[in-house]
């Protein structure tokens, strides 16, 4: 016999969900955390006053007013809220809070960022007040008044190394996390904002040594190569020289031993922000069949399109603009537009809120596209899972900010083996069944069914296009 | 061909998806009153807790079935007529079918206690339970678990984190020591109290109590000491769900009876999963195994047997693993209850525990093979644990090769030496 009140059972499960439970008591706040959260308001207050033409902008003392009090206070709430919790996954209510659950807070803070984007690249002057704000750190390391990108490197670096705090803390308990997040916060601080500064100081062109083609894409094009030859005999052509060793020598050497996470993840500065401030988004990527389908044509075509702008390029310059000349500089242009700009960092960044943390990296970004191929045919890194111990919970595929299912792979035993896999390693670190392991292995031949044969593994998966 | 599977667990849809790669054209119709489609019963925590959303716990997509033409009805069956071969529907027609697979799970149990049928009270096991529980917690800021286990200390970690305080009732001296061996068990008493949960040992219900309208308003322990609270969580284990085949020819004892190839005695019936009861041939306890991996082999091994293969259920070597709180726990092979330790013939037991009472191994060894590992704290590879024992390895050999097995993810620190020189001095 059936229970009656089983038999009764017909929830719709699938329209109407699960609601958020009801909260018994929300954890006060600590005096501490009050006083920090009320640190990040005043800084809020003198940001804005400091905006405008005030005798302090563009002083010192500005400058400490304006960012100081954000900064701080900021990186002491997220070492204060986490720092009395047990060491262990921190996702309770995730998709509950209105902020990391598509609420309209983030809807809020979706437009904002991609608005600031938009301002940014084509109305700069409007954020003529921010700018001030940091000439004397500007003069300090590049002896020249701020600019617009000087504004933007300034703020992408605080939200790297503030949001890296809690992303320290949130991880207390797992060192790959730890140890991967201070990699992303000094090369962001080092390579992607003082060494750049500190080059114009000594009157040396502006150069980011973790950035190289394809995803900096006008590395490679003539102009820029002409540009550094000239502009600094020596250094100059050691910018060059790194630009194509990094590209053409560290791409699959460093992929083929490590994985494409030694730059994704460790690295780039894009993936940076994404793994610390886009940390509270992960989950939103999109997993189904569909997204990784979309993801596929649309990364590798961007990849095929900036290798034929830049062949074009240097096609048009051999020929002195005989060949190609029409058009390579306006598809050129059209790139950086379209792709560096708008994709990179409107939809890229400002879309964290809405599409998870790494729109850019796994929709846009040639260099991934080319990364991703070498780690999927050509590397020894794979995640391998632990038996019979997965029971399909879907914490991993759930948590995976690149949309991979994981569970799709862990549930049968399979090595994941995915050219979009940037390595972030928190799919085991969520997992609570202790199923998946990020490992560099001795070779690359027992990774999956074929894979001892890259080549041909690489033309087969190409006539099975779904 | 037409088969029908009832349930669609891990167990139902391994067996599905077998016989679909068996039998390309055979009918298979996979019947569930729970749920439209397959989720992870396991992940039922995460959705309270905010972690996913219900639809983050499918393992398949929801095109997967029709890719598959694999026929859905969400629907329960109140009684198999196993004569003309039909299942008699709730508010549906009947379903005829040629094969029938019953695969119903577990439900939790209950023991009569006086008051168990109040509002408020409940056990978790289904989606049903997760939305009694998400109404019964409204305005509740206490509540009682009974009973310690896996489930348990889910269910806790569930109201913990709405900010409910949580008392777990358990009858034994340590929590979940009917499993475990004592010292694994009281790492985990030790990290309930650290989350300020309130444990109370070899303490058991006596009674539910009514607040006069129909809700529960608290317990009273077997101490007679009253306890006040608003949700009282049933987890003292479950057990095989056989209401469908209880008083029809289907024969059951605990679970529903099947053989080796999870056949029932009757024709064209299997059954497998936690609702099965496998009779063993000879002296040994008939098998009833109630874990995720079990209903996945078994699934797969009844789909076989419907598809008229010579399939037998092999057990193979014993594994586990969950998670307390923030606690990882890994089991292979045996490993003994902390009563029943040193009952193996020659058993031996080696431990080591780090000072933070975070991480521990046991080896449990009979002087010259190893026969279990346990972990908690630490991620031990399935395949070597399994290969040692398989192997019958000398625990020596397991000491020299121990770091093999660690699985924990990159960077993290390494035991093992401080184990191996921890354990050999308790080997000689
Ligand atoms: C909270 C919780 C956590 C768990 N965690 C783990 C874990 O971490 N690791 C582990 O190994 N195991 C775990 N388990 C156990 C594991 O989930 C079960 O062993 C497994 O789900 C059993 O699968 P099954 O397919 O045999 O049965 P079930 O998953 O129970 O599926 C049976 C289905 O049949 C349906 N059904 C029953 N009767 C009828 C009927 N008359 N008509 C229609 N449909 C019917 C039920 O509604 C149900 O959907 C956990 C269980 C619970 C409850
Ligand atoms: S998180 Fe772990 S247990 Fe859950 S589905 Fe992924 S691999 Fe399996
Ligand atoms: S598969 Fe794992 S390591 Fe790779 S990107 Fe996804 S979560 Fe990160």
């Amino acid at each position: 016999m059936i229970d009656s009140k089983v038999l009764d059972y017909d929830y719709d499960e699938e329209q109407v969900g699960f609601k958020e439970p009801p909260k018994a008591e929300t954890k006060p706040l600590t005096l501490f955390e009050k006083l920090s959260l009320g640190l990040v308001g005043v800084g809020v207050l003198l940001f804005i006053i400091l905006l405008f033409n005030t005798p302090l902008r563009g002083t010192w003392s500005g400058f400490f007013l304006a960012y100081g009090p954000l900064v701080i206070g900021g990186a002491l709430y997220f070492w204060l809220s986490y720092k009395d919790t047990e060491p262990g996954i921190k996702n309770d209510g995730n998709f509950f809070r209105n902020i990391t659950s598509r609420g309209y807070l983030a809807w809020i803070a979706g437009i904002f960022m991609t608005g600031f984007y938009v301002v940014l690249y084509w109305w700069p002057q409007y954020l003529e007040g921010g700018i001030r704000i940091l000439d004397p750190h500007s003069q300090l390391i590049s002896g020249a008044p701020a600019n617009q990108w000087f504004l933007y490197g300034f703020i992408y670096t605080i939200a790297v190394l503030v949001f890296g705090i809690r992303m320290l803390m949130k991880y207390r308990g797992n060192r790959y996390q730890q140890i991967r997040t201070m990699s992303v916060m000094t090369v962001q601080l080092g390579f992607a904002f003082l060494l750049p500064n500190i080059l114009k100081l000594f009157s040396q062109p502006e150069f980011y040594f973790s950035y190289f083609w394809p995803l900096k894409y006008d590395y490679l094009f003539p102009s820029s190569i002409s540009y550094f030859t000239s502009s600094s005999a020596g250094l100059g052509l050691f910018f060059v020289f790194w630009g194509l060793v990094m590209t053409f020598v560290a791409v699959p050497v460093l992929t083929y031993f490590f994985g494409k996470r030694w730059y994704c993840s460790w690295v780039c500065g894009c993936g940076g922000l994404a793994e610390t401030m886009g940390d509270p988004w992960r989950q939103l990527s999109d997993k189904s069949v569909r997204a990784w389908k979309i993801e596929r044509w649309m990364i590798h075509s961007v990849l095929v399109f900036i290798v034929i702008v830049t062949a074009a390029l240097w096609i048009n310059s051999f020929t002195e603009g005989r060949v190609l000349g029409s058009f390579s500089g306006p598809a050129a242009k059209w790139y950086g537009f379209l792709i560096g700009a708008i994709f990179s960092g409107v939809v890229g960044v400002g879309f964290y809120p809405l599409m998870g943390s790494r729109v850019w990296c796994r929709f846009g970004c040639p260099l991934a596209a080319a990364l991703g191929i070498f780690q999927r045919y050509f590397s020894r890194f794979r995640i391998t899972t632990n038996g019979g111990q997965c029971m399909s919970c879907g914490n991993c595929s759930t948590y995976c900010e690149m949309g991979i299912d994981v569970r799709a792979y862990a549930q049968q035993g399979k090595n994941i083996i995915r050219s979009s896999c940037v390595g972030c390693g928190v799919c085991s670190a969520v997992c609570p069944r202790g199923v998946l392991k990020l490992e560099n292995g001795k070779t690359y031949g027992d990774r999956f069914e074929g894979s001892a044969r890259p080549i041909q593994a690489f033309i087969d998966s190409m006539k099975h296009v779904p | 061909m037409h088969i029908a599977i009832i349930g669609n667990g891990i167990t139902g849809v391994s067996a599905a998806i077998r016989l679909r790669q068996l039998k390309p054209d055979w009918k298979i119709t996979m019947i569930s009153g729970e749920s439209d489609y397959h989720y992870s019963r396991p992940a039922l925590m995460y959705i309270f807790m905010g972690h996913m959303r219900y639809k983050d716990t499918k393992p398949y997509e929801n095109s997967f079935w029709s890719r598959n033409d694999i026929d859905l009805v969400r629907g329960w069956v109140t009684e198999i007529d196993v004569g003309s071969k039909r299942l008699i529907m709730h508010k549906r027609d009947p379903i005829y079918y040629d094969k029938l697979l019953i695969a119903t799970g577990s439900k939790s149990n209950k023991f009569g206690w006086p008051g168990q049928d109040l509002i408020g009270v409940q056990g978790l096991y289904d989606l049903m339970d997760l939305r009694d529980l998400s109404e019964n917690s409204e305005g509740v800021k206490n509540a009682v678990v009974v009973g310690g286990g896996l489930i348990g200390i889910e269910l806790g970690e569930m109201l913990h984190s709405r900010g409910i305080h949580v008392t777990f009732l358990v009858r034994e001296k340590s929590y979940w020591d009917n499993v475990l061996p004592g010292e694994e068990s009281s790492m985990i008493n030790r990290i309930i109290k650290r989350e300020n949960m309130e444990l109370l040992l070899e303490t058991e219900l006596k009674e539910i109590l009514d607040d006069g309208h129909g809700r529960v308003s608290g317990v009273i322990t077997n101490k007679d000491e009253r306890i006040d609270c608003g949700i009282v969580g049933l987890t003292a284990g479950v057990s095989p769900n056989i209401d469908l085949v209880k008083g029809s020819s289907i024969p059951s004892g605990r679970g529903i009876l099947v053989d080796s190839g999870l056949r029932t005695q009757i024709e064209d019936i299997y059954s497998a999963g936690d609702c099965a009861e496998i009779v063993t041939e000879g002296e040994g306890r008939n098998l009833i195994q109630q874990v995720w991996y079990t209903g996945k082999m078994q699934g797969k091994v009844v789909g076989e047997t419907m598809a008229e293969m010579d399939s037998v259920y092999d057990p193979g070597i014993w594994y586990n693993s969950a998670k307390f709180l923030n606690l990882e726990y890994q089991t292979y092979g045996q490993v003994n209850n902390a009563q029943g330790l040193l009952s193996i013939p020659d058993e031996k037991n080696v431990y080591w525990e780090h000072g933070n009472h975070l991480h521990s191994l046991r080896l449990v060894h009979n002087g010259s093979e190893v026969l279990g590992v346990n972990v908690m704290g630490l991620r031990y590879s399935h395949k070597v644990c399994e290969s040692w024992i398989r192997d019958r390895r000398s625990p020596e050999y397991v000491l020299d090769n121990l770091s093999q097995a660690n699985f924990d993810p990159e960077f993290f620190r390494k035991y093992e030496s401080e184990i191996v020189g921890r354990l050999r001095e308790q080997i000689i």
